[in-house]
């Protein structure tokens, strides 16, 4: 094969979009995208449950060139495509990467699934969670991989609030508690000043994976046990540790 | 046959991370269309892909594997052409491709070998699991198991997602087709040695026109 | 082992279609065993174009069951429609059959800038032999450089009981013109097909473009399922091929539920298609030249008057059979 993979210290900062169905994932890249575009080359990656129509909605938006927003279909599995089997994402970041090199900033938006899933480091360097308020205050409380674990939690739609008798504040506060430090950033794209908060957090995160210190973390296991307790709860992972077992080559 | 099992059924099992799963083998558009609905049709669909391009398949990974345990990686290019013309969907040539490569990244990453630098940027999957096979230590007939057994596990595993089907009824399929591909492997590998040109052509009309209609559709679960 | 030189290796040298071994030995003890009566019929059929560049036949060798001859415009004709300097042939059977045992052979060449437009008389009913057997047609085109070949048979019908091999080559040289449909209907009314394979290879500038097999009855398996045929009663595809098309194909078209227009890997189109019956897959597969266009499409002008051609065809011919 020719190796077309573009070295590290060369390719595009790859930073994954994950969260539930509907709580604007698509909408923080269109954010992104248009405030951004002026000081970086991006390009999109979606994936779809059914076909490609979170990559149509972002061309519509007209934020970025339309052929550098392309789709990848997941057969009704995102969790797979971002965790387990990334090889097809991989191979469209790749592609994106040659077709317009050189990218700054390659964003991957998973397909909406739940709570457990997470990107693997293997396909992307950061990544941030996406909630947003009208699911519910306690689900920032609740914790699992990806709001525990990701690079930035997002809660969105905090302009809904008062429509959904939610406490931002709370549930700002018990995700920084699950997050144990661990950014959190509560927007609305209605109220530039919080996006571009996001943006900033964007902006430092490419900063520091050019310098090199920025290390790509996994935000763990699908599948943890979780125990929601008084202090704000422990993510209990069945990973098996480190161990490696390295056989080799007869 | 005992050497190597190990290595077959890593190169064979659809959790092997390169993409299967997005894929229904042409079942998606079948049932859509109303051409399958139930156990029996999933069935004959199955058979009738194992029989044909399943076979196919089989075949000219049996050839990729014989002639890569050989070196003779230059001959793999006519293998890819006579592939091509044995493949009348421009669709599914396409995602032929799109699963060689995603095989031949994973392969390249987990068991690297001199042979997948020589077969260009997308190679047939039915190529690169022949090679892929042979870099393996495995041979002609054990290729053309593994992508026979894709074939039909691939769609079967698609079948419960597309289908109101019971799940051990498509497995019970898949147990009763277990002797057929073993004999399509054989008859697969019987041909490994032949030139190019001579190998195994059976068609499967409804599938190509079944591939093409989803191509053109908005909104799929499945890529092919 | 056979690297240099695949063909003079070949364990399958004397099997151009892919029969396992033990297929093949079947084949051989089939001929073997061919039954008294049984016919061999090879037609020979040549074209070239003289300093005018009209084109007229050359060879035109009838045998046995395959009776050549030279035809008017039998239905509206992609490419050629109405234009003179066309050399027209139709294929007649001269006995019924192909039987069980009957070995056919047609080997037609079109000259380098020669037109050919080969039809037939009816369609051909494949049925089996008094004493079983395998019955084969063997059929071999070479179109030559800017050379033209419209190939419009009838239908091949695969009846009850039958065990044929249809084999047909195609091979294009650079530059040359072909639109070609096979169609093979299942059985006669109502009844399941006997054994038959059909197998069609399409070659241009020596790079495959198109190589099927189709495999029916009941020593094969599967296909009735729905990724084969289904339960339809005729299949059957136009392959087009045009050297402009070098540069790049139309698009796919997906006209009809049961049909399809798609690019081959080089410059060449198929329609392929399944419809319950004859009538259905002719309309289905002339769709398919529709959506291809000008000057694909099939079109429904008056046909040109017989007398325009009639002296452009010279032949030699060696009628064994009605006329």
């Amino acid at each position: 094969m020719a190796k077309t993979t573009p070295t590290n210290e060369h390719r595009a900062l790859r930073i994954g979009v994950a969260g539930p169905v509907g709580t604007g994932k698509s909408s923080v890249i269109a954010t992104l995208c248009r405030s951004l575009s002026d000081e970086f080359v991006i390009g999109v990656i979606t994936n779809d449950i059914y076909t490609d129509e979170d990559a149509r909605f972002l061309r519509s938006e007209g934020v970025l060139p339309a052929e550098r927003i392309r789709a990848v279909e997941t057969g009704a599995c995102p969790h797979t495509a971002i965790r387990d089997d990334v090889t097809m994402n991989l191979i469209a970041i790749e592609d994106l990467e040659r077709d317009f090199a050189p990218l700054d900033i390659v964003l991957v938006e998973s397909g909406g699934d739940n709570l457990t899933a997470t990107f693997s480091p293997a396909l992307i360097d950061a990544q941030l969670f996406v909630l947003d308020v009208a699911g519910g205050g306690d689900v920032a409380r609740k914790g699992g991989p990806g709001i525990g674990g990701a690079d930035l939690l997002v809660i969105n739609k905090v302009d809904l609030a008062e429509h959904v008798d939610v406490d931002v504040e709370q549930m700002v506060a018990d995700a920084e508690k699950a997050r144990e430090g661990r950014p959190v950033l509560a927007i609305s794209r209605k109220r530039p000043a919080t996006t571009s908060q996001l943006c900033d957090w964007v902006r430092e995160l490419h900063r520091a994976y050019a310098d090199g210190s920025h290390a790509p973390v996994d935000p763990g296991p699908m599948a943890p046990h979780f125990h929601a307790t008084d202090d704000g709860g422990h993510v209990h992972s069945h990973e098996g540790g480190h161990t490696h077992h390295h056989h080799g080559h007869e | 046959m005992a050497q190597g099992q190990a290595a077959l059924l890593l190169l064979a099992d659809g959790r092997l991370p390169a993409g299967g799963y997005a894929h229904s083998g042409g079942l998606e558009p079948t049932v859509q269309a109303g051409r399958v609905s139930d156990a029996t049709g999933l069935e004959r669909f199955l058979v009738g892909r194992a029989e044909t391009t399943g076979f196919v398949a089989a075949a000219f990974a049996a050839a990729a594997c014989e002639r890569a345990a050989r070196d003779d990686t230059a001959a793999l290019s006519a293998l890819e052409s006579e592939l091509d013309a044995r493949t009348p969907s421009p669709e599914l040539r396409s995602v032929s491709r799109t699963l060689g490569r995603q095989l031949l990244r994973v392969m390249s990453t987990i068991h690297p070998h001199p042979h997948f630098a020589q077969l260009g940027t997308a190679p047939h999957q039915p190529v690169v699991m022949g090679v892929a096979a042979a870099a393996l230590g495995l041979g002609p007939r054990d290729a053309a198991l593994a992508i026979l057994h894709e074939s039909v596990a691939g769609p079967a595993a698609a079948a419960a997602k597309l289908m109101r089907i019971d799940p051990f009824d498509v497995h019970a399929a898949l147990a009763r087709a277990t002797e057929r591909l073993d004999r399509l492997a054989g008859d697969a590998a019987d041909h490994a040695g032949a030139p190019a040109s001579e190998l195994p052509s059976r068609g499967a009309p409804l599938s190509d026109i079944a591939a093409e209609h989803h191509r053109s559709w908005n909104v799929r679960l499945f890529a092919s | 082992m056979y690297a240099s030189s695949p063909r003079e290796h070949s364990p399958h040298k004397h099997s151009p279609h892919e029969h396992s071994p033990r297929e093949h030995e079947h084949m051989l003890r089939d001929q073997g065993a061919r039954r008294p009566g049984a016919m061999s019929s090879r037609a020979v059929l040549t074209t070239e174009a003289d300093a005018r560049a009209r084109s007229r036949v050359g060879v035109l060798r009838s045998q046995g069951a395959l009776v050549l001859r030279p035809a008017h415009p039998k239905e509206s004709e992609p490419l050629t429609h109405r234009r003179r300097g066309v050399a027209r042939v139709m294929l007649a059977a001269g006995a019924a059959g192909p039987l069980g045992g009957d070995d056919y052979a047609l080997d037609v060449h079109v000259g380098a800038g020669s037109t050919l437009v080969l039809t037939e008389a009816s369609a051909m009913l494949v049925l089996p032999g008094p004493c079983g057997g395998r019955s084969h047609m063997r059929i071999n085109v070479h179109v030559g450089e800017g050379g033209t070949f419209v190939w419009l048979p009838e239908p091949i019908i695969a009846a009850r009981g039958c065990d044929h091999e249809h084999d047909v080559r195609v091979r294009l040289e650079r530059g040359a013109r072909l639109v070609m449909r096979e169609e093979t209907l299942l059985g006669r009314h109502r009844e399941p097909p006997g054994d038959f394979r059909t197998t069609l290879r399409v070659t241009h500038d020596d790079a495959p473009l198109y190589h099927q097999q189709l495999c029916v009855g009941p020593q094969a398996d599967g296909w009735r399922g729905a990724a084969v045929v289904g339960e339809n009663g005729a299949v059957g595809s136009i392959i087009a091929v045009d050297p402009a098309w070098e540069s790049g194909t139309p698009a796919t078209s997906t006209f009809h539920s049961s049909a399809i227009l798609a690019p081959l890997p080089g410059p060449g189109m198929v329609v392929s298609a399944v419809a319950p019956d004859s009538l259905q897959l002719r309309r289905r597969l002339s769709a398919g030249l529709d959506a291809l266009g000008a000057p694909w499409a099939p079109r429904d002008a008056p046909l040109p008057e017989p007398e325009d051609h009639r002296d452009e065809v010279v032949s030699e011919t060696e009628h064994t059979g009605a006329g």
